[in-house]
């Protein structure tokens, strides 16, 4: 039944904001005009050919309507789904339904935040469930420990693994221009730095940067009178199973299994048929457990899976090709990252951390504490 | 009908752990709700925990100025899991698996306490 969403869109054009630290004054809206000028312009398209919007927002509430004034545009489809940092991973599939339904004809999906010049913390949901508020819990890094520990009590998952997660994420950074993270980075660097909320250091967290990106889609078959080789959605679903974390049924398995599952049916294909792969890795732990979840490997066995280079370039799976959220940027929420890059993967358009030969990406998105999990599928030319 | 949350708070000022289990599946939930998490009816009767529990997993948290301390989430017997914090053990005792009961303070809050193998 879902099937019929396969290849019938494409991603015509992506590009960032400025990343990092940008200049003082900048606005979380200045940058989604910066990201959404620069993607259109690559579609050979402009603002005025817009007429689908998909954003979501730490800051503004109602991020469509500042967001469609700020751009000039008068969308007659707006979707402000927010579920965390995969809200951008779930706008692509909405996106997909609108324009296969003629809801609109030409959707763009951006999102930006000034994070690190604004405050040098992570803008996040702070208000903590009423449960769980007098035990003080660091949101959302206390979260995912409490999943890692887990992890490490029943698989054995060891804190030299969880290292290594980082590890790889750095020696792809060091391939990326855009990396805010380039320096050299050990396993012991991890192990020794700041201990955050055990057994997470400030290592095995992600970047607190400013930054932002856009996607524009359109049918498949304007996508090919486009300049960009079109890179075709094939799969994509989505699934949550809880908000706050005492909630969640099992830590060590996230309702990546449901959003994969939906994803690789739309697409045809399973997780070996997938040649490089975007993970949201706002924590060590998370690749770890998406791997599992997505089936690259065994539940219990991603310890051993992203061990020793295994998932750095020149390993067996390239992982977060980007340096990830760990070391390339993280702005808040950074789902719509993994996409940009996965599409320039399978454009061959990464230099020197360029996957050979890539025809299929998996991106995964993550939202919240583990609560929102996002997958989509896509393929070149060549896999529709 | 009384807010859930504020007939729980009422229940912690008599020192009582309460929780609620569905008359029409008989699974139980918590926090409390005006309808069951499992099934969807909204016949729920209320009942006070024994307060023993299971360690499910555990973090310390490392701030300036302040000894580390725990947050960890708590497999209740009644088959409910909480957020709550195990009291007076070092940094270096592995707590998941352990027993634990609840105690239940002045201030109204249930924290952990270990049970003595």
């Amino acid at each position: 039944m879902t099937d019929s969403l396969r290849g019938t869109t494409a991603v015509v054009g992506v590009a960032e904001s400025q990343l990092g630290l940008v200049a003082p004054g900048l606005t979380p809206l200045d940058l989604m005009g910066q990201a959404s000028h620069a993607a259109l312009a690559e579609a050979g398209l402009t603002t005025r050919d817009v007429d689908g919007l998909f954003t979501a927002s730490s800051v503004y509430p109602a991020a469509g309507l500042d967001t469609a004034e700020y751009l000039g545009i008068q969308p007659r489809y707006i979707d402000g789904t927010v579920v965390g940092g995969s809200s951008f991973v779930s706008h692509v599939l909405h996106a997909a339904a609108a324009l296969r339904a003629g809801l609109c004809e030409v959707a763009l999906v951006t999102y930006a935040s000034t994070q690190r010049s604004n405050a040098g913390k992570l803008v996040a949901r702070t208000q903590l469930n009423a449960y769980e508020a007098p035990y003080g819990p660091r949101f959302p890094v206390s979260m995912y420990a409490l999943a890692a520990a887990r992890h490490m009590h029943e698989f054995g998952t060891t804190r030299e693994q969880l290292a290594d997660v980082a590890v790889a994420a750095r020696e792809w950074a060091r391939l990326n221009p855009k990396a805010f993270s380039r320096d050299p980075l050990t396993r012991e660097d991890v192990i020794n730095a700041r201990m955050v909320s055990s057994p997470l250091t400030v290592r095995d967290c992600c970047l607190v940067t400013d930054g932002g990106g856009a996607v524009v889609l359109t049918p498949a078959e304007r996508a090919r009178d486009l300049p960009r080789p079109p890179v075709y959605l094939l799969g994509a679903g989505e699934a949550t199973d809880h908000a706050t974390i005492s909630q969640m049924p099992d830590l060590t398995t996230t309702s990546a299994v449901q959003s994969g599952r939906r994803a690789y049916d739309m697409a045809g294909l399973s997780a070996s048929d997938i040649d490089v792969v975007q993970l949201y890795d706002a924590f060590t732990i998370n690749p770890i457990l998406f791997l599992e979840d997505l089936g690259f490997c065994a539940k219990g066995e991603g310890g051993a899976f992203v061990a020793d280079g295994q998932i750095a370039p020149g390993g067996v799976l390239p992982v977060n090709t980007n340096g990830g959220g760990l070391s390339y940027c993280h702005p808040g929420m950074y789902g719509i990252l993994l996409i940009i890059e996965a599409v320039r993967q399978l454009r061959g358009e990464c230099g020197d951390r360029q996957v050979p030969d890539a025809q299929t990406a998996l991106t995964h998105g993550n939202g919240g504490v583990l609560s929102s999990q996002v997958t989509a599928i896509f393929g070149t030319e060549a896999t529709v | 009908m009384d807010s859930p949350h504020h007939r729980y708070l009422s229940g912690l000022q008599q020192r009582e752990l309460r929780y609620q289990r569905c008359s029409a599946c008989a699974r139980t939930q918590f926090y409390p709700r005006t309808l069951c998490r499992h099934c969807g009816s909204a016949e729920l009767d209320w009942l006070t925990s024994s307060g023993d529990g299971v360690v499910y997993s555990v973090t310390w948290l490392y701030a300036k100025d302040t000894p580390p301390s725990n947050i960890a989430l708590i497999d209740v017997a009644e088959g409910f899991r909480m957020m709550s914090t195990v009291t007076g053990v070092p940094t270096d005792v592995p707590l998941i698996g352990r027993a634990v009961r609840a105690a239940i303070a002045d201030d109204a809050v249930v924290r952990f306490e270990l049970v003595a193998p």
